[in-house]
């Protein structure tokens, strides 16, 4: 049996626009890979890093943060730009720990931009694939 | 009344915790009017053999302080959990891991490698690093040291610990207080951090009536590039204070010195991740739009080492432990070879 493999993507999306988004591909019946799991959240501000990282120790190849375009679609004023600097410095620490920065992403997508999701989804597939699993070197180390 | 058996141990440890300890200074004629020293490598001259000959459960309360790194400590510290009633994590090293657990940012032979080899005050000609076990041909005899693990653990990574005593090293008070919740007669619920605070540290800090509502920062600043105002709120002085998501209960020591808190008492209750949490509350005060990500870059690029900003202490209890490596392990390997 010789399966490809399919890299796992967490995506932690605004119920807002990219959640909206994401629907409306789906309903459309746009056609994207199977390797994104969908958290909605309220907003893309609500993306806690504490939930990048257990995505990651749970075993995510890779994690998205989406939600509405700055500087003003943001349902809640300024949430998107306090994801936009969380991601900013949490990508930085995902480096020095050995995440390469492809398997991280924090993107703009409005509810009318399904295409932009699809797009975002297989571009994102397509450079886990090329990186391969992330492997986490488990020994000794106890992820919960 | 009978007096409280203690056993106390240390594994990967400066040395720290053991000083607080004395720190309890006349205190300490206290200490021993409730409480007999069972076991004590640091002041007393007790064997493990000393402990294996004790009855299990008959130690009341085993103090254990500094990190998980050698085999010695991990047969210990499983001895001493069989011994006791109650085990307790003394410190941050025991409770997260501590500034040791940095290390967890690399693997056992780039360690020694950094260790043994690299350094350049270091003449080893004969590449020798640590062995398990070293045959002295001469002498027709083994030579054993305990084995370096691969990352250093936090000790409920090893054994069930009941409690936790953060600091790095706990104060005096912290320990006394500590002590007092052990010794009442209702013991605080299993897993607890005793002896701190459970209000974050600028609810303690003398500078609070100082912060603003709203914090809005557009550089950051290492303490040595500024001489802080010590009546002032650090972070509103662009000092990268992390007491907003850090345990109070040390009384703000480094604060009153005009140093910013660097997080030795670990996180509060309902943080999964302090590491996470930080740079979640760094990311709220950073003054920067979307449209400014290379102007963000420059403010966060001034300081060097993140990760040993944001898990300075609690790396090994992260939720990655560590770097996460890209390199398979031998367990992987011997997994796909058995497929």
């Amino acid at each position: 049996m010789n399966r490809e493999w399919t890299p796992r993507i967490v995506a932690f999306v605004c119920n807002w626009c990219t959640y909206a988004a994401a629907d409306l591909a789906g309903t459309s019946r746009m056609q994207q890979p199977d390797s994104v799991r969908i958290v909605r959240l309220m907003c893309s501000g609500r993306a806690d890093p504490q939930f990048v990282l257990e995505a990651i120790a749970n075993g995510a190849d890779g994690v998205i943060v989406a939600g509405c375009h700055p500087p003003s679609d943001c349902h809640y004023q300024e949430g998107n730009y306090r994801a936009f600097r969380r991601f900013m410095l949490l990508r930085r620490v995902l480096e020095s720990m050995g995440v390469e920065k492809e398997r991280f992403r924090l993107e703009w997508i409005s509810a009318s931009e399904a295409r932009k999701w699809v797009e975002v989804v297989r571009s994102m597939t397509e450079d886990l694939k090329r990186l391969g699993p992330l492997r986490r070197d488990e020994e000794g180390i106890k992820v919960e | 009344m009978n007096k409280l058996k203690v056993a106390w141990y240390w594994c990967a440890s400066c040395g720290g915790c053991e000083e607080s300890f004395v720190d309890l200074s006349e205190e300490l004629v206290e200490f021993f009017e409730s409480a007999d020293l069972v076991f004590c490598p640091v002041a007393t001259d007790f064997k493990k053999e000393d402990v294996e000959r004790l009855p299990d459960a008959s130690v009341d309360v085993a103090l254990i302080n500094g990190g998980i790194r050698l085999s010695e400590h991990e047969e210990m510290v499983k001895l001493l959990r069989r011994k006791s009633k109650i085990v307790v994590a003394y410190g941050t090293c025991s409770s997260w891991g501590g500034i040791p657990g940095l290390s967890n940012l690399y693997n056992k032979e780039e360690i020694l490698r950094a260790k043994y080899l690299d350094p350049p005050s270091i003449n080893n000609p004969t590449h020798a690093v640590p062995a398990e076990r070293t045959r002295l041909t001469k002498l027709g005899a083994n030579l054993e040291l305990p084995a370096f693990l691969d990352s250093l653990l936090p000790l409920n990574a090893v054994i069930d610990v009941d409690y936790y005593i953060p600091g790095c090293p706990p104060t005096p008070e912290v320990f006394k207080n500590a002590l007092k919740a052990l010794i009442s007669e209702k013991l605080p619920p299993k897993g607890s951090i005793i002896g701190a605070s459970d209000k974050s540290l600028c609810d303690e800090c003398p500078l609070n009536s100082t912060k603003p509502e709203k914090i809005l920062l557009k550089e950051l600043k290492r303490p040595h590039e500024t001489i802080a105002d010590a009546k002032k709120c650090l972070l509103t002085q662009g000092l990268l204070c992390l007491g907003p998501v850090t345990r109070g209960g040390c009384g703000a020591l480094c604060i009153k010195a005009a140093m910013q808190c660097t997080g030795c008492f670990g996180p509060l209750d309902g943080i999964a991740d302090y590491g996470g949490k930080a740079i979640s509350f760094i990311g709220t005060i950073m003054d920067y739009s979307p449209a400014e990500e290379e102007e963000l870059e420059r403010a966060y690029s001034k300081i060097k080492d993140w990760v040993g900003v944001v898990y300075k202490y609690t790396l090994p209890a992260s939720k990655l432990g560590g770097r996460v490596r890209r390199e398979k392990t031998k367990r992987q390997e011997e997994a796909e070879i058995d497929e």
